[in-house]
């Protein structure tokens, strides 16, 4: 186990190393820099008064010079600034992070339980696997920012129950009304993943000699169901949370987009939009980093769970 | 059964968009220009399901639009399949330190938040490079680059996985000791008996760039107006939820049918 998680966190130190070397790399060849846009910002700064601000921030370094620095930087804890906000990127980064885990945490709730659901019920009830089939496939295929609209739509145009986006301004018990649209609109994109995995678990499950044994012994077909197939099958559920890590956060990305919703996801989208590098390569870098992690506890728990899975 | 519904589907999709032209010449009205005496137009029978929020026709641009996805989705697909084939092919074939350089890489790429590294992709300026900017045949080209970076992964994986299966079998034993070649082995025994694998992961690629390139131009960093994308199409309609909530439905019923009808053909291509 500790060489396994020893190796793994070594191949994503490896692998946050090569995309930033990449992604820096891409954004630094890539004619204009920051000094170019002050220069358009300002007509009186002169050629000089450009050179001098080059020299200062080190822009006239080579670029591989430039992203040692960049890098050692970060690896000091040392974000830098973000243009945009005209604030310290560790400043800006705290609350969105916190922000996005809460409607992470709160739409793969909602999607795990409705998926474990519909999975349970296509598996104990064969004649309904093709509606839930049907459900997974239409979850799967709809895109996350048509069925926000469609939810905005609904519920805060037609209804007007709910706001159509935004934070609450009071804070307390107001904030709460802006979370269930988000929420909903990343629970639904995504539980189609845990319906369809869960329902194939289960299903395979229950066919087992031991279920069909455990039914002679006189169990109820609930019991078999709760008690001793969902056990065996948490395995492989436990698999589409850790493959599905990196379209959740991807969700969130449009989730907070589209609800405007403070957030990683609409952190990067803002600084990718308003030029600012610095706070969108951390950014991308953290939320890497988080999704990873995430599959690597997805992973370990899983072996944790199945003693079959410790010896490979 | 779920192929055929799946083929009907794309099938479907394509014969609208390659219709755009001839409904744009019966309807006799351009879904490019602005007419601002028209704008939010309820259906009539110039413009069957409206107009948008410049007097632009809905249905001529969700046919466009047709195009713009099927393309970038039929053509991410191909170059991945090709990408990821070869990949698959070399990985399998040479094993060793190449196979676990190769397959560390597809890890890697597959460990990563897609999106989050799709969109600051998408943000690097190709303007400044001297391509082109704002037209559609250069933002296609330059989606179709970003979406293949990532699209190779999964064919390579489960081409990989065949090949390795193929490379084992009795018959590629005997072609090798009758003296065939390396590269006739893997082109005329392996390529062959790993179609199946790689066309479902053909077809499952082509949901994904489909369902990519309507987020990203959503975005706004993907195909930008002027031209028509289901994906900006919903970018506009979201702006209008309150005066013209109907806007909002087709295109994205459109990627609907597109992305499902793609997962149905994997379906079916599996079984």
């Amino acid at each position: 186990m500790t060489r396994l998680l020893a190796s793994r966190l070594l191949q994503v130190a490896i692998t946050l190393a090569i995309l930033s070397f990449a992604m820096f790399l891409l954004i630094g060849l890539m004619p204009g820099d920051p000094i170019d846009l002050a220069i358009a910002g300002d007509p009186r700064l002169t050629a000089e008064d450009a050179a001098r601000l080059r020299a200062l921030h080190g822009l006239d370094q080579p670029l591989l010079a430039r992203y040692v620095a960049w890098a050692t930087a970060l690896l000091r804890g040392e974000f830098g600034f973000s243009r945009l906000f005209a604030q310290p990127v560790a400043s800006i980064i705290g609350p969105a992070l916190l922000s996005t885990l809460a409607l992470l945490g709160a739409a793969l709730l909602v999607a795990a339980a409705i998926g474990l659901a519909l999975g349970m019920i296509a598996a104990a009830r064969p004649r309904a696997a093709p509606f839930v089939d049907a459900i997974a496939i239409l979850g799967q295929s709809a895109p996350t920012f048509w069925l926000g609209i469609l939810l905005i739509i609904l519920f805060a145009v037609t209804l007007g129950w709910l706001p159509a986006g935004g934070t609450s301004e009071t804070g307390g018990l107001d904030a709460a009304r802006f979370l269930p649209l988000p929420v909903a609109t990343l629970a639904i994109a995504n539980l189609a993943a845990y319906a369809r995995h869960s329902a194939a678990a289960l299903s395979h499950t229950l066919r087992e000699p031991w279920v069909t044994a455990a039914r002679a012994r006189g169990n109820g077909e609930a019991r078999l169901l709760l008690r001793h197939a969902f056990p065996n099958a948490a395995v492989p559920i436990l698999q589409v949370a850790a493959l599905d890590a990196g379209a959740l956060v991807g969700g969130a990305l449009i989730t907070e987009t589209l609800f405007a919703r403070p957030g990683m996801g609409k952190l990067i989208y803002d600084a990718v939009m308003g030029n600012d590098t610095n706070l969108a390569l951390v950014a991308l870098l953290l939320v890497a980093l988080v999704t990873m992690l995430a599959t690597l506890a997805a992973d370990v728990a899983q072996r944790a769970l199945d003693p079959r899975l410790r010896d490979s | 059964m779920r192929l055929w519904l799946g083929l009907i589907l794309i099938g479907g999709l394509a014969l609208a968009g390659l219709a755009a032209p001839l409904a744009q010449h019966w309807l006799g009205v351009d879904p490019f220009a602005p007419d601002l005496f028209n704008r939010l137009g309820p259906p009539s029978a110039s413009n069957p399901l409206g107009t948008d929020d410049l007097g632009r026709d809905l249905l001529l641009r969700l046919l466009h639009g047709a195009r713009v996805s099927l393309a970038v989705g039929l053509a991410t697909a191909l170059t991945a399949t090709v990408i990821g084939t070869a990949i698959g092919l070399l990985a399998a074939w040479r094993g060793g330190v190449v196979d676990a350089v190769l397959m560390r890489l597809a890890d890697g790429l597959l460990a990563l938040p897609a999106l989050p590294v799709l969109v600051v992709l998408a943000a690097v300026d190709t303007g400044k490079i001297g391509l082109p900017r704002g037209e559609a045949a250069s933002d296609i080209i330059r989606i179709v680059v970003i979406l293949s970076l990532f699209g190779w992964v999964g064919v390579a994986r489960l081409a990989r996985a065949a090949a390795l299966s193929i490379l084992a079998r009795d018959y590629v034993r005997a072609a090798r000791a009758l003296g065939a070649s390396e590269a006739r082995i893997l082109l005329r025994h392996v390529a062959p008996n790993i179609a199946g694998p790689v066309a479902v992961a053909t077809a499952l690629s082509v949901a994904g760039a489909i369902l990519a390139e309507s987020t990203l131009s959503f975005l706004g960093l993907g195909i930008a107006p002027p031209a028509a994308s289901w994906g900006n199409m919903l970018a506009n309609a979201q702006d209008l939820v309150f005066s013209a909530p109907m806007a909002a439905l087709w295109p994205g019923l459109a990627i609907l049918m597109a992305v499902a009808g793609c997962t149905l053909v994997a379906d079916g291509l599996r079984k």
